[in-house]
């Protein structure tokens, strides 16, 4: 696995520690949706926003139903319990707030939590999906991402450049270089990623950021 | 009354100039059959409703390479790379939607509202121009239902009533699309006898339908096949 796809996994596992047991869990494309298999618990349902609440992920070619897709129209499956509905019935349980924790990709997040992950700035915008429903609606909201852009430059910045995705704030930032907690439009570094230096993320942060580590054990284990 | 017509006859419906909603999530849940006949009909200058355009020449992708579609109102058009090219060069108009926004203005359409406040969007980019509004302490952004001439959609088996049954997540946005349009085609896996669906599996009654016709393409591991 190359170092990018290593630390994509090791976010991945780090944000599935903050979904509690009975929890509705929707997942984004990209970094969230690698958290699903570091889910253990049965007592936890993936929510895909296409309609089907109980989704499971599948290993073999045969178990493929090319009519059971996820958001990001890949091949699922379903769990014991699961269920099937359309699109406005999906999104009722979005914005209703019928979901407790949704984990989004990120292009940036400001220090007061603003998150923009839908539009580039001189690009055509011809996209944007469910996150802003997610972000209207979820109860918790948890945004995963590389530290840095494929510039090296920083996506947790002052003030976002790029079109944010709502005026709600994000709770939890989760990158291959900490965890941040944004609380009251601040922004507090909690912990760090195995073997990360936090002159290391000082150096690589735009944003202002307070330091709150409680213990320098790692909650991500060491398994790589 | 007798509601089952032949692909051609059925897409006779759409005359050029009409808006349309189209099912699916990709090609999940797209009417494929109803999509390739409209290829060899005449109709064009459409407005499309639909999440997507498809994929690159494949479902709505392949109207929208013989530019017959003038604008196209959905959540999501990066998934065909050719939206891109074409609205560049500008040869389509294109309405975004939030995609919760999106499937809530065709049920609300379906169910004669005029609009809703929705909190998705509000004070960002999207709702620019719409109006916004605090209910209770918090800011919501006013959007106008969606209605359309015919509503093309997919569901799984139909009795001979029009009553509609579904298929795992290929339902997506086709049971609204049923309720928002003027005249509603659906494309069928099966046609049954009136009573053999158990009438509480049915997700769309008839009185929503106006035609059916009989698929003649499954979307299968390998892509789509006829």
């Amino acid at each position: 696995m190359s170092a990018d796809a290593t630390s994509k996994e090791r976010i991945a596992m780090r944000a599935a520690k903050e979904i509690i047991p009975g929890s509705i869990v929707n997942l984004g494309i990209g970094i969230p949706t690698l958290v699903s298999k570091f889910i253990n618990s049965e007592d936890i349902f993936l929510h895909t926003e296409n309609g089907l609440l109980g989704v499971k992920d599948i290993f073999e070619e045969d178990e493929i139903d090319p009519l059971i897709v996820n958001a990001g129209k890949l091949p699922v499956g379903e769990t014991i319990g699961a269920s099937y509905f359309d699109s406005a019935e999906s999104f009722s349980m979005i914005r209703g707030g019928h979901i407790d924790v949704a984990i989004l990709g990120a292009l940036q997040v400001d220090e007061t939590g603003c998150i923009a992950n839908w539009a580039i700035p001189g690009q055509n915008i011809l996209g944007v999906g469910g996150a802003m429903d997610l972000m209207a609606g979820a109860k918790k909201i948890i945004a995963t991402t590389m530290h840095t852009n494929k510039e090296g430059q920083s996506k947790l910045v002052k003030l976002c450049t790029y079109p944010i995705t709502s005026i709600r704030k994000i709770d939890v930032l989760i990158t291959d270089l900490g965890v941040f907690q944004f609380k009251e439009g601040r922004c507090t570094l909690i912990e760090l990623m195995p073997g990360v230096e936090l002159e290391e993320v000082v150096q690589h942060t735009e944003a202002s950021f307070e330091v709150n580590i409680k213990n320098l054990t790692n909650t991500v284990d060491e398994i790589f | 009354m007798n509601k089952v017509r032949g692909l051609k006859e059925a897409v006779h419906h759409v005359e050029t100039g009409a808006t349309v909603m189209v099912g699916g999530f990709g090609l999940v849940g797209a009417p494929l059959s109803l999509i390739e006949t409209l290829t060899d009909h005449d109709a064009t200058n459409l407005t499309i409703i639909s999440n997507n355009l498809g994929e690159a020449g494949k479902g709505l992708g392949m109207l929208l390479r013989q530019g017959k579609i003038k604008k196209a109102i959905g959540s999501y058009f990066t998934s065909n790379r050719e939206v891109g090219e074409k609205y560049h060069a500008g040869g389509i108009e294109i309405q975004l939607l939030p995609q919760g926004t999106f499937s809530e203005s065709i049920r609300a359409g379906g169910a004669g509202i005029g609009g809703f406040y929705t909190k998705t969007g509000v004070n960002t980019e999207i709702a620019k121009g719409k109006e916004t509004r605090e209910i209770n302490g918090e800011l919501y952004s006013f959007e106008e239902a969606l209605t359309a001439d015919v509503a093309l959609i997919r569901a799984h088996k139909a009795d001979k009533l029009g009553n509609l049954t579904y298929y795992k997540t290929a339902r997506n946005f086709n049971p609204m699309m049923a309720t928002a349009a003027r005249f509603v085609i659906a494309e069928v896996d099966e046609i049954v006898e009136n009573g053999s669906l158990n009438p509480e599996e049915i997700v769309t009654p008839h009185l929503y339908v106006d035609a059916l016709v009989i698929s003649n393409k499954i979307l299968s591991k390998e892509g789509v096949v006829s």
